[in-house]
């Protein structure tokens, strides 16, 4: 683990660590970065589920109240037609709302694998400054190309602030 | 959220952010009230007022849970009183919030970042004491889940015609979508939180709500994903609501009632009122906790304006209704404006022009909206002038309808002001424990407008 001073050097580090190969690279920061996301080739699904999910929602609200309004529980409401269908506009897109919204959140945290009560890089004392000014960088040991020696001498090459081993 | 050469462009007088903030020194700032600094003795006066009228609160509805709601003023045509003119008052002042967290942060105006955490957590304590009332007002508050869709053996389900229901559908997912929102704000600050408790049972209480975040860039990466989705699916939603209140009346054949204008010009009052209310609090709360120089006086002059634009929206809301009552010329929407501008209750609809309409305009002087004591004094006016609005609705509409031998009047009750009041305690003991014991600004999206350190030439991200 490498520390650095500023989100440009973080980009920069990552951006290197990327070049000389390495694939088991993470950054730590205490404001999103752009680009490192794109340097380390991440893509998210989220947008999609989140869709889907609205998608669900809007058919479950509308057909709820189909349902009940013209099958379970018909009612004659002033001549009304039991599928008085733009009465239902509002409630459906209520659930659409609501189900994009919920998922969206659950979505995040489970593909966040949160909430994580313990995580090794919380064992370098140092890295509680990683939710304050400081920016991090890990090459994890399940790097295939990983060798203690090398990966120290390679994040010293960056001319980080401090270097650190972090234990499992 | 994004890197943005518009910023630099803007240019005001005052930065966003005071001189002299590093990112370290932000997390400081915004921690201090809560770790660090002793509370200030204004904070327990004011707390100490909210807490004896929660106390109010809780009186007036056990009361009301013993003899029902007949201890309010409401009868017979007004049957809605006080319950709904709170309830619309209340969702009204949280629309500001959302408007703030998610509108502003679509359409890039930065400086949200300084009072959304703020905000956000006023719309959900405003939502908590908007959707008491509907209950309360139930009859048999006890069984309100009925208002869901609930299987039942009596075999019956709501009725999806009425807007009443649309009203539980719309307020319930506003609320829960209002709170995941401030949550997922809140994650990463709370890690902050977490990293700079000293106390081991603070550092344990705040690295529970954080979930274990550690600022991962694939973390950052989703996060960002989802709150700009929750920003997207929050705005329309927060259109959708104040529609649907407003569909509670505009769906009735009510005069005065009966009108298309109502959605437009109910949401555009709601976000009058909450920004009031934004600057009700926030003046009093930057001085107590001395936090001029990341609440400037350009975020206060920023929100008069917001206060100005909405405000004339609703004066072209009354100017509308006035208008069509006589030109529509159908007698009982002529009566209707007649007495409502001359009738009995005609002395509030003009304290309504004066609170909402004239006193405001001195927000066009820039003298006035510099000075927070002006500010803090036409908010609290305006946040009366539309407490005073739904009142003006609710009751001269119903009170003389169509046939004059069902006319009456509606005087409200001890109880009435009690209930009243009472969730006025409850809103701002909520607030002021917030403030208290959650980051009250968001310390990451300040952090985004700081200049990046070790970059020269760029001043502001």
């Amino acid at each position: 683990m490498a520390e650095f001073g500023s989100p440009d050097e973080l980009l920069k580090a990552t951006q290197q660590a990327s070049a000389a190969g390495y694939t088991r690279v993470e950054a730590y920061s205490p404001l999103p970065v752009e680009g490192i996301a794109e340097t380390l080739g991440f893509r998210t699904l989220l947008p999609l589920v989140v869709l889907i999910a609205g998608i669900c929602g809007a058919v479950f609200g509308f057909g709820m109240q189909y349902w009940i309004s013209a099958i379970d529980y018909p009612m004659n409401i002033g001549g009304r037609p039991l599928n008085s269908w733009p009465s239902f506009i509002p409630v459906t897109f209520e659930c659409t709302v609501l189900f994009a919204g919920v998922t969206a959140v659950i979505a995040l945290i489970i593909s966040n694998k949160l909430p994580q009560p313990y995580h090794p890089v919380f064992n370098v004392p140092r890295f509680s400054v990683a939710s304050d000014d400081r920016f991090f960088l890990t090459i994890e040991s399940t790097d295939p190309q990983f060798d203690l020696t090398k990966v120290k001498s390679f994040l010293q090459g960056l001319q980080p602030a401090g270097v650190f081993e972090v234990e499992e | 959220m994004h890197t943005d050469e518009r910023l630099i462009n803007v240019s005001s007088a005052e930065p966003l952010v005071g001189p002299g903030y590093s990112y370290a020194k932000v997390t400081e700032t915004v921690a201090a009230p809560i770790l660090t600094v002793p509370t200030p003795r204004g904070w327990f006066i004011t707390f100490g007022v909210a807490f004896l009228l929660v106390m109010v609160f809780l009186a007036a509805v056990t009361y009301l849970f013993m003899r029902g709601v007949g201890i309010w003023g409401v009868n017979i045509p007004i049957g809605w009183g006080f319950a709904i003119v709170n309830f619309v008052w209340w969702i009204g002042i949280g629309h500001a919030g959302t408007l703030i967290s998610a509108i502003l942060l679509l359409l890039h105006q930065h400086w949200r970042n300084a009072i959304n955490r703020f905000a956000e957590a006023m719309t959900l304590f405003a939502v908590a004491c908007a959707g008491m009332f509907p209950i309360l007002h139930l009859g048999r508050p006890w069984v309100f889940y009925w208002l869901f869709p609930v299987p039942n053996t009596m075999g019956v389900w709501p009725q999806f015609r009425s807007p009443l229901i649309w009203d539980v559908f719309a307020v319930s997912t506003y609320a829960t979508i209002s709170f995941l929102y401030w949550y997922v704000g809140l994650i990463p600050d709370l890690a902050s939180m977490r990293d700079k408790a000293k106390s081991v049972l603070v550092r344990r209480i705040y690295g529970i709500l954080a979930m274990g975040w550690r600022g991962a860039s694939r973390h950052w990466h989703r996060y960002e994903t989802v709150y700009l989705l929750l920003a997207g699916l929050a705005t329309p939603l927060v259109v959708s609501v104040h529609s649907v209140v407003s569909f509670d009346f505009s769906v009735g054949i009510v005069p005065g009632w009966h009108s298309t204008i109502f959605p437009p010009y109910f949401v555009a009052g709601a976000i009058y009122s909450g920004f009031a209310m934004v600057l009700t609090l926030a003046i009093p709360v930057r001085k107590m906790y001395h936090l001029e120089t990341l609440i400037t006086k350009r975020h206060l002059d920023y929100m008069a304006k917001v206060m100005l634009a909405t405000g004339l929206i609703v004066a072209y809301g009354y100017l509308m209704e006035s208008f069509y009552a006589w030109y529509s010329g159908n007698p009982y929407e002529r009566f209707m404006m007649m007495n409502r501008q001359f009738g009995p209750y005609g002395f509030v609809y003009w304290l309504l022009i004066l609170c909402n309409i004239a006193l405001p305009q001195l927000l066009w002087i820039p003298k006035v909206r510099a000075n927070t004591l002006y500010l803090f004094v036409i908010s609290i006016i305006v946040n009366i002038g539309m407490w005073l609005e739904r009142f003006v609705i609710v009751v001269t509409s119903l009170h003389r309808d169509f046939l004059p031998s069902s006319w009456g009047m509606y005087y409200p009750t001890i109880w009435d002001w009690a209930t009243f009041l009472g969730t006025i305690g409850v809103f701002l003991a909520l607030m002021f424990l917030f403030v208290r014991l959650l980051p009250m600004i968001s310390i990451f999206e300040i952090r985004q407008l700081l200049p990046v350190p070790g970059r020269n030439g760029s001043k502001a991200h």
